[in-house]
Protein backbone atom coordinates (compact mmCIF):
# COMPACT_ATOMS: atom_id res chain seq x y z
CA UNK A 1 0.00 0.00 0.00
CA UNK A 2 2.77 2.43 1.01
CA UNK A 3 4.85 1.49 -2.04
CA UNK A 4 1.82 2.12 -4.23
CA UNK A 5 1.24 5.61 -2.83
CA UNK A 6 4.95 6.42 -3.16
CA UNK A 7 4.86 5.42 -6.85
CA UNK A 8 1.69 7.44 -7.50
CA UNK A 9 3.12 10.56 -5.86
CA UNK A 10 6.50 10.14 -7.60
CA UNK A 11 4.79 9.93 -11.01
CA UNK A 12 2.63 12.96 -10.20
CA UNK A 13 5.77 14.85 -9.16
CA UNK A 14 7.46 13.90 -12.44
CA UNK A 15 4.34 15.02 -14.31
CA UNK A 16 4.36 18.38 -12.49
CA UNK A 17 8.03 18.83 -13.35
CA UNK A 18 7.41 18.19 -17.04
CA UNK A 19 4.28 20.39 -17.08
CA UNK A 20 6.01 23.35 -15.41
CA UNK A 21 9.44 22.83 -16.90
CA UNK A 22 8.19 22.90 -20.48
CA UNK A 23 5.25 25.24 -19.86
CA UNK A 24 2.76 22.62 -21.16
CA UNK A 25 -0.90 23.63 -20.52
CA UNK A 26 -1.71 20.06 -19.40
CA UNK A 27 -1.71 19.61 -15.60
CA UNK A 28 0.95 17.47 -13.94
CA UNK A 29 -1.51 14.85 -12.70
CA UNK A 30 -2.90 14.21 -16.20
CA UNK A 31 0.68 13.86 -17.50
CA UNK A 32 1.25 11.59 -14.49
CA UNK A 33 -1.61 9.38 -15.70
CA UNK A 34 0.23 9.06 -19.04
CA UNK A 35 3.50 8.32 -17.22
CA UNK A 36 1.74 5.60 -15.20
CA UNK A 37 0.52 4.02 -18.43
CA UNK A 38 4.05 4.20 -19.84
CA UNK A 39 5.65 2.78 -16.66
CA UNK A 40 3.23 -0.18 -16.68
CA UNK A 41 3.62 -0.81 -20.41
CA UNK A 42 7.43 -0.85 -20.19
CA UNK A 43 7.36 -3.02 -17.06
CA UNK A 44 9.17 -0.45 -14.87
CA UNK A 45 6.15 -0.60 -12.53
CA UNK A 46 4.14 -3.79 -11.90
CA UNK A 47 0.36 -3.61 -11.51
CA UNK A 48 0.55 -5.52 -8.19
CA UNK A 49 2.72 -2.78 -6.68
CA UNK A 50 0.09 -0.10 -7.16
CA UNK A 51 -3.19 -2.03 -7.20
CA UNK A 52 -4.11 -1.61 -3.51
CA UNK A 53 -3.41 2.15 -3.39
CA UNK A 54 -5.10 2.68 -6.77
CA UNK A 55 -8.25 0.74 -5.81
CA UNK A 56 -8.52 2.71 -2.55
CA UNK A 57 -8.21 6.09 -4.30
CA UNK A 58 -10.46 5.27 -7.25
CA UNK A 59 -13.26 3.85 -5.12
CA UNK A 60 -13.40 7.20 -3.26
CA UNK A 61 -12.64 9.49 -6.21
CA UNK A 62 -15.90 11.44 -5.78
CA UNK A 63 -14.99 12.44 -2.21
CA UNK A 64 -11.89 14.35 -3.31
CA UNK A 65 -13.97 16.75 -5.43
CA UNK A 66 -16.10 17.94 -2.51
CA UNK A 67 -13.76 20.77 -1.31
CA UNK A 68 -13.49 22.14 -4.86
CA UNK A 69 -17.28 22.14 -5.11
CA UNK A 70 -17.69 23.98 -1.82
CA UNK A 71 -15.45 26.66 -3.37
CA UNK A 72 -18.38 27.58 -5.63
CA UNK A 73 -19.85 29.52 -2.67
CA UNK A 74 -17.17 32.18 -3.13
CA UNK A 75 -18.62 33.00 -6.59
CA UNK A 76 -22.32 33.01 -5.76
CA UNK A 77 -22.62 36.73 -6.52
CA UNK A 78 -20.90 36.43 -9.88
CA UNK A 79 -23.15 33.50 -10.88
CA UNK A 80 -26.27 35.22 -9.50
CA UNK A 81 -25.77 38.23 -11.75
CA UNK A 82 -26.08 36.24 -15.01
CA UNK A 83 -27.75 33.08 -13.84
CA UNK A 84 -30.00 32.58 -16.87
CA UNK A 85 -27.38 32.28 -19.65
CA UNK A 86 -25.11 30.38 -17.25
CA UNK A 87 -27.70 27.82 -16.12
CA UNK A 88 -29.25 27.23 -19.55
CA UNK A 89 -25.90 27.02 -21.36
CA UNK A 90 -24.41 24.66 -18.77
CA UNK A 91 -27.45 22.38 -18.68
CA UNK A 92 -28.14 22.13 -22.39
CA UNK A 93 -24.49 22.00 -23.43
CA UNK A 94 -23.65 19.16 -21.02
CA UNK A 95 -26.43 17.01 -22.51
CA UNK A 96 -25.42 17.97 -26.05
CA UNK A 97 -21.82 16.89 -25.41
CA UNK A 98 -22.89 13.52 -24.00
CA UNK A 99 -25.20 12.86 -26.92
CA UNK A 100 -22.69 13.92 -29.60
CA UNK A 101 -19.76 12.05 -28.02
CA UNK A 102 -21.70 8.86 -27.36
CA UNK A 103 -23.48 8.77 -30.71
CA UNK A 104 -20.31 9.46 -32.76
CA UNK A 105 -18.49 6.66 -30.91
CA UNK A 106 -21.39 4.21 -31.32
CA UNK A 107 -21.87 5.05 -34.99
CA UNK A 108 -18.19 4.49 -35.81
CA UNK A 109 -18.06 1.37 -33.65
CA UNK A 110 -21.03 -0.08 -35.53
CA UNK A 111 -19.59 0.98 -38.88
CA UNK A 112 -16.32 -0.75 -38.07
CA UNK A 113 -18.09 -3.90 -36.86
CA UNK A 114 -20.10 -3.93 -40.09
CA UNK A 115 -16.97 -3.76 -42.24
CA UNK A 116 -15.37 -6.63 -40.40
CA UNK A 117 -18.23 -9.00 -41.07
CA UNK B 1 -10.33 27.69 21.86
CA UNK B 2 -13.16 26.92 19.44
CA UNK B 3 -11.71 29.39 16.99
CA UNK B 4 -8.34 27.65 17.18
CA UNK B 5 -9.92 24.27 16.45
CA UNK B 6 -11.87 25.72 13.52
CA UNK B 7 -8.59 26.75 11.95
CA UNK B 8 -6.99 23.32 12.37
CA UNK B 9 -7.28 20.77 9.52
CA UNK B 10 -9.48 18.69 11.83
CA UNK B 11 -12.50 20.87 11.04
CA UNK B 12 -12.30 20.89 7.25
CA UNK B 13 -11.29 17.23 6.88
CA UNK B 14 -13.81 16.08 9.47
CA UNK B 15 -16.69 18.07 8.02
CA UNK B 16 -15.92 16.80 4.51
CA UNK B 17 -15.80 13.15 5.57
CA UNK B 18 -18.92 13.47 7.71
CA UNK B 19 -20.91 15.18 4.94
CA UNK B 20 -19.77 12.58 2.40
CA UNK B 21 -20.57 9.64 4.68
CA UNK B 22 -24.06 11.06 5.27
CA UNK B 23 -24.42 11.77 1.54
CA UNK B 24 -23.55 8.18 0.70
CA UNK B 25 -25.97 6.84 3.29
CA UNK B 26 -28.75 9.03 1.91
CA UNK B 27 -27.91 7.87 -1.63
CA UNK B 28 -28.02 4.18 -0.65
CA UNK B 29 -31.22 4.63 1.40
CA UNK B 30 -33.18 6.52 -1.25
CA UNK B 31 -31.52 5.03 -4.33
CA UNK B 32 -32.33 8.31 -6.04
CA UNK B 33 -29.81 9.79 -8.48
CA UNK B 34 -30.78 13.26 -7.25
CA UNK B 35 -29.11 12.44 -3.94
CA UNK B 36 -25.69 12.14 -5.58
CA UNK B 37 -23.18 11.98 -2.68
CA UNK B 38 -20.89 14.67 -4.16
CA UNK B 39 -23.71 17.13 -4.81
CA UNK B 40 -25.35 16.44 -1.42
CA UNK B 41 -22.01 16.89 0.41
CA UNK B 42 -21.25 20.15 -1.40
CA UNK B 43 -24.70 21.64 -0.76
CA UNK B 44 -24.85 20.56 2.91
CA UNK B 45 -21.35 21.89 3.67
CA UNK B 46 -22.15 25.23 1.99
CA UNK B 47 -25.43 25.53 3.95
CA UNK B 48 -23.62 24.59 7.18
CA UNK B 49 -20.89 27.20 6.62
CA UNK B 50 -23.40 29.90 5.68
CA UNK B 51 -25.60 29.28 8.73
CA UNK B 52 -22.66 29.40 11.15
CA UNK B 53 -21.13 32.27 9.18
CA UNK B 54 -17.82 30.45 8.71
CA UNK B 55 -15.84 31.75 5.68
CA UNK B 56 -14.82 29.32 2.92
CA UNK B 57 -11.14 30.00 3.66
CA UNK B 58 -11.50 28.54 7.17
CA UNK B 59 -13.06 25.34 5.79
CA UNK B 60 -10.42 25.14 3.04
CA UNK B 61 -7.61 24.89 5.61
CA UNK B 62 -8.73 21.30 6.12
CA UNK B 63 -10.46 20.85 2.76
CA UNK B 64 -7.17 21.26 0.92
CA UNK B 65 -5.92 17.98 2.41
CA UNK B 66 -8.88 16.10 0.94
CA UNK B 67 -8.43 17.92 -2.37
CA UNK B 68 -4.74 16.93 -2.38
CA UNK B 69 -5.69 13.29 -2.92
CA UNK B 70 -7.28 14.20 -6.25
CA UNK B 71 -3.78 14.48 -7.76
CA UNK B 72 -2.60 10.89 -7.15
CA UNK B 73 -6.12 9.66 -8.00
CA UNK B 74 -5.84 11.06 -11.52
CA UNK B 75 -2.44 9.35 -11.83
CA UNK B 76 -4.11 6.15 -10.58
CA UNK B 77 -6.51 6.25 -13.55
CA UNK B 78 -3.54 5.08 -15.63
CA UNK B 79 -3.87 1.62 -14.02
CA UNK B 80 -7.37 0.64 -15.28
CA UNK B 81 -6.36 2.15 -18.64
CA UNK B 82 -3.42 -0.24 -18.74
CA UNK B 83 -5.26 -3.35 -17.54
CA UNK B 84 -8.08 -2.75 -20.05
CA UNK B 85 -5.77 -1.57 -22.87
CA UNK B 86 -6.85 -4.25 -25.36
CA UNK B 87 -10.51 -3.29 -25.23
CA UNK B 88 -9.59 0.39 -25.43
CA UNK B 89 -7.11 0.04 -28.30
CA UNK B 90 -9.64 -2.00 -30.25
CA UNK B 91 -11.89 1.07 -30.18
CA UNK B 92 -9.30 3.82 -30.55
CA UNK B 93 -10.89 5.27 -33.70
CA UNK B 94 -14.41 5.70 -32.26
CA UNK B 95 -12.94 6.92 -28.96
CA UNK B 96 -10.80 9.65 -30.54
CA UNK B 97 -13.55 10.76 -32.95
CA UNK B 98 -16.12 10.86 -30.12
CA UNK B 99 -13.90 13.00 -27.89
CA UNK B 100 -13.02 15.38 -30.73
CA UNK B 101 -16.71 15.83 -31.63
CA UNK B 102 -17.54 16.27 -27.95
CA UNK B 103 -14.86 18.90 -27.45
CA UNK B 104 -16.01 21.03 -30.39
CA UNK B 105 -19.73 20.66 -29.59
CA UNK B 106 -19.09 21.65 -25.96
CA UNK B 107 -17.39 24.93 -26.83
CA UNK B 108 -19.88 25.82 -29.57
CA UNK B 109 -23.05 24.93 -27.62
CA UNK B 110 -21.99 26.42 -24.26
CA UNK B 111 -20.62 29.72 -25.57
CA UNK B 112 -23.19 29.95 -28.37
CA UNK B 113 -26.18 29.53 -26.05
CA UNK B 114 -24.82 31.99 -23.50
CA UNK B 115 -24.21 34.50 -26.31
CA UNK B 116 -27.74 34.04 -27.70
CA UNK B 117 -29.21 34.54 -24.22
CA UNK B 118 -27.42 37.83 -23.83
CA UNK B 119 -24.53 36.72 -21.60
CA UNK B 120 -21.69 39.17 -21.16
CA UNK B 121 -18.41 38.61 -22.99
CA UNK B 122 -16.74 37.36 -19.81
CA UNK B 123 -19.48 34.77 -19.18
CA UNK B 124 -19.45 33.59 -22.82
CA UNK B 125 -15.68 33.11 -22.69
CA UNK B 126 -15.69 31.54 -19.22
CA UNK B 127 -18.25 28.93 -20.31
CA UNK B 128 -16.18 27.71 -23.27
CA UNK B 129 -13.99 25.17 -21.39
CA UNK B 130 -16.70 24.07 -18.90
CA UNK B 131 -16.40 20.36 -19.82
CA UNK B 132 -12.65 20.32 -19.25
CA UNK B 133 -10.99 19.29 -15.98
CA UNK B 134 -10.32 22.32 -13.73
CA UNK B 135 -6.53 22.69 -14.05
CA UNK B 136 -6.63 22.52 -17.87
CA UNK B 137 -9.71 24.79 -18.02
CA UNK B 138 -7.91 27.44 -15.96
CA UNK B 139 -4.85 27.46 -18.19
CA UNK B 140 -7.09 27.67 -21.29
CA UNK B 141 -9.11 30.56 -19.84
CA UNK B 142 -5.96 32.50 -19.07
CA UNK B 143 -5.12 32.26 -22.77
CA UNK B 144 -8.47 33.37 -24.22
CA UNK B 145 -9.29 35.91 -21.48
CA UNK B 146 -12.28 34.78 -19.38
CA UNK B 147 -12.73 34.90 -15.60
CA UNK B 148 -10.77 31.99 -14.07
CA UNK B 149 -12.77 31.67 -10.78
CA UNK B 150 -16.06 31.67 -12.71
CA UNK B 151 -14.74 28.95 -15.02
CA UNK B 152 -13.70 26.88 -12.00
CA UNK B 153 -17.22 27.16 -10.57
CA UNK B 154 -18.83 26.25 -13.92
CA UNK B 155 -16.56 23.23 -14.30
CA UNK B 156 -17.70 21.90 -10.92
CA UNK B 157 -21.38 22.54 -11.73
CA UNK B 158 -20.96 20.71 -15.04
CA UNK B 159 -19.27 17.81 -13.25
CA UNK B 160 -22.09 17.47 -10.73
CA UNK B 161 -24.68 17.58 -13.48
CA UNK B 162 -22.92 14.80 -15.40
CA UNK B 163 -22.55 12.72 -12.24
CA UNK B 164 -26.18 13.16 -11.22
CA UNK B 165 -27.88 12.35 -14.51
CA UNK B 166 -25.18 11.40 -17.05
CA UNK B 167 -25.63 7.61 -17.11
CA UNK B 168 -29.45 7.87 -16.99
CA UNK B 169 -29.49 10.44 -19.80
CA UNK B 170 -27.20 8.22 -21.90
CA UNK B 171 -29.52 5.20 -21.46
CA UNK B 172 -32.48 7.40 -22.34
CA UNK B 173 -30.97 8.39 -25.70
CA UNK B 174 -29.82 4.88 -26.57
CA UNK B 175 -26.19 4.90 -25.39
CA UNK B 176 -26.29 1.66 -23.41
CA UNK B 177 -22.84 0.35 -24.29
CA UNK B 178 -20.82 0.98 -21.08
CA UNK B 179 -17.65 1.97 -22.95
CA UNK B 180 -19.50 4.58 -25.05
CA UNK B 181 -21.33 5.75 -21.92
CA UNK B 182 -18.02 6.24 -20.07
CA UNK B 183 -16.68 8.15 -23.05
CA UNK B 184 -19.73 10.43 -23.15
CA UNK B 185 -19.85 11.07 -19.40
CA UNK B 186 -16.07 11.60 -19.09
CA UNK B 187 -15.94 13.96 -22.08
CA UNK B 188 -18.92 16.00 -20.86
CA UNK B 189 -18.23 16.09 -17.13
CA UNK B 190 -14.55 15.19 -16.49
CA UNK B 191 -13.52 13.81 -13.07
CA UNK B 192 -16.78 14.14 -11.16
CA UNK B 193 -18.64 12.29 -13.91
CA UNK B 194 -15.79 9.74 -14.04
CA UNK B 195 -16.22 9.05 -10.32
CA UNK B 196 -19.87 8.14 -10.97
CA UNK B 197 -18.92 5.96 -13.99
CA UNK B 198 -16.37 4.07 -11.85
CA UNK B 199 -19.23 3.08 -9.53
CA UNK B 200 -21.13 1.62 -12.48
CA UNK B 201 -18.39 -0.10 -14.46
CA UNK B 202 -14.58 -0.27 -14.29
CA UNK B 203 -14.05 -0.23 -18.09
CA UNK B 204 -16.50 2.65 -18.51
CA UNK B 205 -14.71 4.45 -15.68
CA UNK B 206 -11.28 3.87 -17.24
CA UNK B 207 -12.46 5.23 -20.59
CA UNK B 208 -14.04 8.22 -18.82
CA UNK B 209 -10.64 8.81 -17.20
CA UNK B 210 -8.97 8.69 -20.61
CA UNK B 211 -11.57 11.15 -21.90
CA UNK B 212 -10.66 13.67 -19.14
CA UNK B 213 -7.10 13.88 -20.45
CA UNK B 214 -7.88 13.72 -24.17
CA UNK B 215 -10.79 16.19 -24.06
CA UNK B 216 -8.55 18.53 -22.07
CA UNK B 217 -5.84 18.26 -24.72
CA UNK B 218 -8.24 18.64 -27.66
CA UNK B 219 -9.97 21.68 -26.13
CA UNK B 220 -6.64 23.29 -25.16
CA UNK B 221 -5.57 23.12 -28.82
CA UNK B 222 -8.92 23.80 -30.55
CA UNK B 223 -10.44 26.52 -28.36
CA UNK B 224 -7.88 29.29 -29.02
CA UNK B 225 -8.29 28.53 -32.76
CA UNK B 226 -12.10 28.71 -32.56
CA UNK B 227 -11.98 32.03 -30.74
CA UNK B 228 -9.81 33.58 -33.44
CA UNK B 229 -13.05 33.91 -35.45
CA UNK B 230 -14.97 35.28 -32.47
CA UNK B 231 -12.77 38.36 -32.04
Amino acid sequence: MVRGFAILLALQFLGEMISRGFGIPVPGNVLGMGLMLLALATGIVKVEWVREATDLLLSHLALFFVPAGVGVMVYFELIGREWLPIVVATLVSTFVVMAVTGWVALLLDRGRGGDAE
Amino acid sequence: MLNELLHSPLFGVGLTLLAYALGQKLYLRTGSIFFNPVAVSIVSIIVFLLILDIPYEVYAEGGQYVLFLLGPSVVALGVPLYTRRQEILARKGPILAGILAGSVSSVVSASGLAWLLGGSREVVLSLAPKSVTTPIAISIIEKIGGVAPLTAALVVLTGCLGAICGPEFCRLIGIRDLAAMGLAVGTASHGIGTARMLEIDRLGGAIAGLAIGLNGLATAFLLPLMFVFFR
